[in-house]
Parts: structure tokens; sequence; C-alpha cells
């Protein structure tokens, strides 16, 4: 069934064509191409939200004086370089749109999911190549949407991007218009490219993988897309829902969420939370899948558990529908329905801890090669573990009380999706960059972007566990403004001073993928001895993937130091003598 | 300085479990990353790779994921159950109050109403001020909390307390303070643009000084906070 669809794609593509400019880099259909669309808009949008959270280290350091060098904003942005109550509110606002919906998921799920799924399922393509096209460009236009609200009348929308209502509902509240609505349309549109794309992906996992691609065979990092996809297709219909009515209330005189006209503020929050946390997970679970292969290709050992770690990514998926109230101890809600979620909270940090023993499991004698990809992954895993751990202060509804809305939360999500989904990012960057461009990375401008990130990164967010400990609230403009705040300014000069140090070391990443561009080596096909069937195609590969006929699997993708071969990998389409006889004995 | 590198100075009568609590966390937390952190460098550095060397072909280990599966269910089921009993001390049980005011959130500020002379919340004499609230210390304080506007959140950090106020309900709160002195009040959920700044002082005074706040009160109550204002971003 998967080989027939696979011949039927391939023989579309083998009649010779010259595709012009237009058809290759700007409309392309073909998904490698459209993988990397992702991944530049995405690196684009980082500068911009990267930007903004400087600011607000600026503005949280030095409160209310001028940010050298922002003398030319205009009024009512800026005052002669010091940003004014509203700006900052927007400021964190845009900043945390823009990276959950712009740079984390266009990475994680646009770009390497469009990027490695046919690659590594041995397909032609996607299963539906024109959705594909569309579902990047709808997102493109999401992202002139959201960015053109820097431009309107009131500046753009400054309610955070949970965006509570009624303070969202209600223009005059924040004193943002069309800010607030072109946000509300630009996240609904970006859901519907998200829904193109998952229902893309979907499809074509379970449909077009190569002959002998069985699920238990493949690689973790399509099982988390997998997963990721599903997640996306169920949660992000309920946001567009939320969204939508809260537009009607903004546009329409609707009081869907307004207690004036009989609606309920805490509505918005049981719809924002039940698409939100499975959001948390589709940042973090393709993140996940990436360190799992990278981990096994630099270890030079099969991945400890697999199957454990499929289940234990099937279990998060499965829970993240079950922890939203986790968001709301202090909101209202019922505390007996609190003490649900509390324990639904802690169940959910069960799979994660499988995972990060799976992870040590596979350093467990091997033969670990130290490449950027490799530290990118490991600080991945050790990140992680700090997100998590954190996890369990806010899982336990006391506790809650006291750190809910503190910087204690700004480190743990942090933690979870700078330390986290973002090292998973450099990991998957350099470890397909050959795959992708057909170079190799500098190595040694990687590790120096590394160790610059890893160490900033920690200064930056660790501290920020002793700011919410004090009862520094969140998105406050001027902690300088109480007094119980005040013995702790140094600390968050450091912080200040850290990011701008953590900022700044991303131009090294950015000046990387330039220059390997144009100069790195040459990739071979296979730079990493890997086993998946991405590497058994040159890089790049051509259109169509495969020069020749599509690869066929016979073994999982972990086969690293098999004692059936002299190598150290055995790459899954690699015919061998007597492999079934192999099989017949592992399985005894 | 290092005295600020932990929580505010208690001073409510729940606090100490809340703090427990946390302790507890920490202290599980610290043995589990530094095991975690320590196995981890320990592979790093022993299994490094050298030339001409093999890594160890180990599929996995079904009886280490069972150990390591209910090690962590038993751990956190434990502390869930925990914090429940502390949880329902604090959220659902409570003692009877001696104490009662209303609070409202509003942009930007938080108004105060205490029930005049006849002692009753509710009625034509109930006198509101903004940002000051007094209390007397060990007595039972219970507060009706709601907004005019947006969501707030009424956060006494030295009492641990957070609660949101919600525009449409009315909702329950007390806290028994247990040392005088001026505390802050600030708001901890985003309210708009004011939402920095916006802040209520918490005085605790003895049941006398209390008394004779009230009676000053009493006898010169402030002008009642004017409708227009609130909601009124310029």
């Amino acid at each position: 069934m998967s080989s027939t669809a696979a011949v039927a794609v391939h023989g579309a593509h083998a009649e010779p064509h010259a595709p012009g400019f237009w058809r290759t880099y700007i409309f392309s259909e073909d998904h490698k191409m459209i993988g990397k669309q992702f991944l530049f808009m995405a690196l684009f949008m980082m500068a911009i939200g990267g930007l903004m959270a400087m600011l607000m280290r600026w503005e949280l350091a030095w409160p209310e004086t001028q940010v050298p060098g922002f003398h030319w904003v205009p009024e009512p942005f800026m005052y002669e370089g010091a940003i004014p109550p509203n700006t900052y509110n927007a400021m964190f606002t845009m900043h945390a749109t823009i990276m959950i919906f712009f740079v984390v998921m266009p990475i994680l799920v646009g770009c390497f999911g469009n990027f490695l799924i046919p690659l590594m399922i041995g397909a032609r393509d996607m299963a539906f190549p024109k959705l594909n096209m569309l579902s990047f460009w709808t997102g493109a236009v999401a992202g002139v949407i959201l960015l053109s609200s820097f431009f309107v009348t009131g500046g753009p929308a400054a309610a955070g991007w949970t965006s509570y209502a009624p303070l969202s509902a209600v223009p005059i509240y924040t004193g943002v218009d069309w800010g607030q609505n072109l946000w509300c349309i630009s996240i609904i549109v970006l859901g519907a490219s998200s829904l193109m794309g998952s229902i893309n992906y979907i499809t074509t996992i379970i449909n077009m993988r190569t002959k002998g691609m069985y699920f238990f065979r493949l690689p973790l990092t399509i099982w988390s897309l997998f997963i990721t996809a599903i997640l996306l297709l169920l949660a992000l219909p309920v946001l567009t829902t939320a969204i939508a009515l809260l537009l009607f209330d903004r546009l329409g005189g609707t009081h869907f969420f307004l207690p004036a006209g009989g609606g309920e503020p805490l509505l918005w929050q049981h719809l924002f939370w039940f698409f939100g946390h499975p959001e948390v997970y589709i940042m973090i679970l393709p993140a996940m899948g990436i360190a799992s292969d990278v981990i096994s290709t630099f270890s030079r050992k099969p991945i400890f558990g697999y199957r454990a770690m499929a289940y234990a990514m099937i279990a998060i998926a499965g829970l993240s529908w079950i922890v939203w109230g986790h968001h709301m101890f202090v909101s209202g809600m019922d505390p007996v329905l609190g003490s649900g979620f509390m324990i639904t909270t802690m169940i959910i940090g069960v799979p994660s801890a499988i995972k990060t023993f799976n992870w040590l499991g596979t350093l467990y004698k091997g033969n670990i090669h130290y490449t950027t990809a490799m530290m990118n992954a490991l600080a991945f895993v050790a990140m992680f573990v700090i997100g998590g751990l954190s996890g369990i202060w806010m899982a336990c509804t006391p506790v809650d009380m006291y750190i809910h809305d503190t910087y204690f939360i700004v480190a743990h999500i942090h933690y979870v999706l700078f330390g986290g989904s973002l090292f998973g990012v450099f990991a998957g960057i350099t470890y397909w960059y050959p795959k992708m461009f057909g170079r190799m990375m500098n190595e040694r401008l990687g590790k120096i972007h590394f160790w610059i990130t890893f160490v900033s990164f920690n200064c930056t967010f660790f501290p920020m566990h002793i700011l919410g400990m004090a009862g520094h609230m969140r998105r406050i403009y001027n902690p300088q403004q109480y007094d119980f705040l005040k013995p702790i300014i140094p600390i968050n000069e450091f912080i200040s001073i850290s990011a701008f140090v953590l900022g700044a070391a991303q131009f090294l990443l950015l000046a990387n993928i330039i220059w390997s561009y144009f100069k790195g080596a040459k990739a071979t096909e296979n730079p990493w001895h890997a086993n998946t069937l991405e590497w058994t195609t040159p890089s790049p590969p051509p259109h169509g993937n495969w020069p020749g006929t599509v690869p066929i699997v016979y073994r999982g993708p972990y086969e690293y130091s098999s004692p059936e071969v002299a190598e150290d990998y055995l790459p899954q389409s690699q015919l061998i003598e007597h492999h079934r006889d192999a099989a017949d004995r592992r399985s005894r | 300085m290092l005295e600020y590198l932990y929580f505010p100075h208690d001073i409510s009568t729940f606090g100490p479990q809340i703090d427990w609590l946390f302790e507890l966390i920490f202290w599980i937390v610290l043995v589990v990353w530094t095991a975690v952190m320590i196995t981890m460098v320990v592979f790093m550095i022993r299994y490094r790779a050298r030339p001409g060397r093999k890594a160890e072909y180990i599929e996995g280990n079904s009886r280490l994921e069972i150990i390591w599966t209910t090690a962590t269910a038993a751990i956190l089921i434990v502390l869930a159950f925990m914090s429940r009993s502390t949880w329902a001390d604090i959220k659902e049980h409570g003692p009877p109050g001696q104490v009662f005011y209303a609070v409202t959130g509003k942009q930007f500020n938080w108004e105060f109403t205490y029930p005049g002379p006849d002692g009753k919340l509710g009625t034509k004499d109930d006198i509101i001020v903004e940002n000051e609230l007094h209390v007397p210390v060990n007595k039972v304080v219970r507060v009706d909390l709601t907004s005019k506007d947006v969501i707030h959140s009424f956060y006494i950090p030295n009492m641990r307390l957070r609660q949101d106020a919600v525009p449409g309900r009315i909702i329950h709160v007390w806290f028994e303070a247990t040392e005088t002195g001026q505390y802050e009040i600030p708001c901890s959920q985003l309210c708009g643009f004011g939402h920095s700044g916006m802040k209520g002082n918490l005085t605790v005074e003895s049941q006398e000084d209390f008394d004779k706040w009230l009676k000053d009160l009493y006898a010169n109550p402030p002008a009642p906070p004017s409708a227009t204002e609130g909601a009124s971003p310029k």
C-alpha cells in the first residue's frame, strides 16, 4: 500500500522538468524547500522576538531610563528611548506570541516536520504537496498580520500572550484597539496553517512509509512529530474557537467573557489552557525526538528503551489533555477541582522522567562523540531536567498559590522552552544542516556558540527562580516600585547583562548558518555515519528525494554498534546476509 | 543580601505549611537533580569516544524501566496527597472569620470596604478606603474579593496569599496575621498599563491600635471614590 503510493508519486516526479525560480524558491511544493522556508521565517521572527526580550531586560534592570540607541523610536512607543508601560506590556505580549507561534512551532514542526518526515520514512514528498505550500504561505500571512499590528494606532496587543479576558475583550481596558484584533486574526490564520500541516503530517506518516518501515521502526523524531501533529489537529481548533469568541466580544458586542452581559471570564481561561497545555507539549515533543536521534547517533548506541520512549510520548500527549487546570489554581476555580488537576499534573511527570532516564541509559557504555549537535542535545537533556523538576513546585497547589504569576514561572517556562526546545532546535539544525544545504557547519564556531549560549542562558534564567521566591511578580514594568523587591535589584541587573550576552551570542549561530552555506566543507551522503533513511541519499537530496528507487527498510533506526557488522552503524536500508537469522536469534 | 535570596518574612498562620512543602520539594528535587547530573557527567567522561573502541550494544532493560517508572510515580503521588491536605486546610475549610471586609480590584487601585459603625458589611454606612488595609493581629480576617473591571490578583507576599479577583464573582479568602507591621499588597495579574505600581498597603496592628484607627475612620470618613475612576485608560 505504502509502496504503491510511493511509486505513484515517483512517477509524477520522474518526468524531466526544471521548475523556474518562483516554483523552486517561492511557491515550492517540495517539502524540503518548504521546510527551509519555515526555518528562515522563524529565524527572522526570532530576531524580532529576541529584540523585544532585550528591551524588556533593559527596562527591568534600569527602569524608566533611556535605552541606549533607541532615541529614534517615535512617540508614543518610546519617549526619547524610554519605554512607557503600555509599550512594555506590548513587548512581553509580542515576545511570547512571536517566540511560541512564529519561532518554536515553525522550526520544530514546520521546518523539521516538513524536511524530515518524507526523508526519514522513505517517501518522495508529503501526501499533499499543494496543501503543504498553502500551509507555509498561510503561516507567512499570519506573520505579516501580526507584524502589521506594530504600525496601527494604539500599538500591538498588550494583554499578554494568554490574552486573559476581560482585559483583552474590551479596547479601553488596555488602550489597544486594532492591535489586539490583528493579534486575534493572526493567530486564527496561523491556526489554519497549522491544521493544514498537521493533516499532511498525519496522512503522510500513516500512508507513505516505505516498504518495511513499520511504526516501531520509525525514528523517534518521526514518532514525536506524528504525536505532535495529532495534538495540533485537536488543540488548535479550541484556540481558534476561543479567539473567535473574543473577537465577537471586541467587535460584535457579544458578552462571552464579559460578566456585565452574563459572560464568564474564566471560560476564556478554560478554553485557552485546554489548548495551551497540549501546546506546551507540541513545543517540546519534537525536541525530545530530535534529542533522541542525536544522542543515539553520537553515543553510537541504540536508544535505550525505544518502545518505552515512544509510549512515554504517547502518555505525555494523552495526559496533556487533562492537566490544563494547573494554570488556574488561583483563578477562582473550585479548589476541589484544583486538587484533581494537581494529581494529573504530578502523574504527567512520570513519562517525562522515563524519557530522561532512557537518555542517560543511552549514554551508558557508549562511545560518545562530542559534536556541536551532541553538545546541544545533551544540554537539552540537562536543561529539560531542571525545567521539569521546577514544575513539581507549580503542580503542588499550596506552593503554587505563592509562586504563581512570579518569576519562578518565567524561569520554569524558559528552562523548558529555551533550555528545552531551543537547544533541541540548535541540535537539530547542526545535525541536519549538511542534509539541508549540502555543506558542513563550522564545528568550532558551533561550539563557541554553544558554550556562550549555555552559560549565559543559565545565568539569565536560573536567578529568576530566586526572584520568584522573593515574590517578584511577572509582567511588571518597574520592580523598583515595590519596597519588598528593592533588595533584589542587583539580581535583576545581573540577569539583564547575561541576557544581552545570550542575545548577542545568537548572531554566532546566524553567522555560522550563512558562512557555512557558502564556505562550509561539502557534505557527503552520510557524514555522521547515521542509520536513518535521510542519510542514504545525496546531500542535499534531489527533487523526489532519492535519485534511484526508494530504499527498503530492514530494521529499526538505532542499530549502532550492532554485533552483526564490523562498523559501528547499520543503516535501516542496508541488506546484510543472515539478517533474518540474526533477528530470530535476538527475538529468542 | 543573603536573607533576600529566600521567601519574604512570613507573618501568616498557613505560611509555615506552604514553606515546609516548598522545602520538602526542594530536597527531593536537589537529590534527584544531583543524582541525574552526576550520572550524566560520569557517563559523559567515562564513555567518551576513543579510537578503536566500539560501544556496547544495549537496547534497553525492562526491569530498570519498571523500577524508575514506579519510583517516580510513588514519589509524585505521595507528594500530591500531602499537598492535597494543606490545600484543603487553606482553601476548603479554614477557621471561622472574626473580621470581615470586602476587597474590590479596579484599574489601578484596591478598594477596601470596611463595615460601618453597625459592624455589618453591605449596609449603607460601609466605608471605602483606597489602598489602605488595616487588620488586627491574630484575628481571622475574611475577605469577599471581587473586581470592577478586569482580573486582578490579591497578593500578600508576606502572607503567602494569592487569589485572583474576578469581575462578576465574589471569591472568599481568609488570612490571619501573626505579627504587626507594614506590608505591601501588589496586584499580581496583568491588568493593563497601570498594572505595575498597583499596590495597597497592609497595616497589621494590635487590637487597641486597630480600634483607635477605626474610630478615626468613622469620625473622618474619606470621600467615596469617584465612579468614573477605574476603567479610564488614557
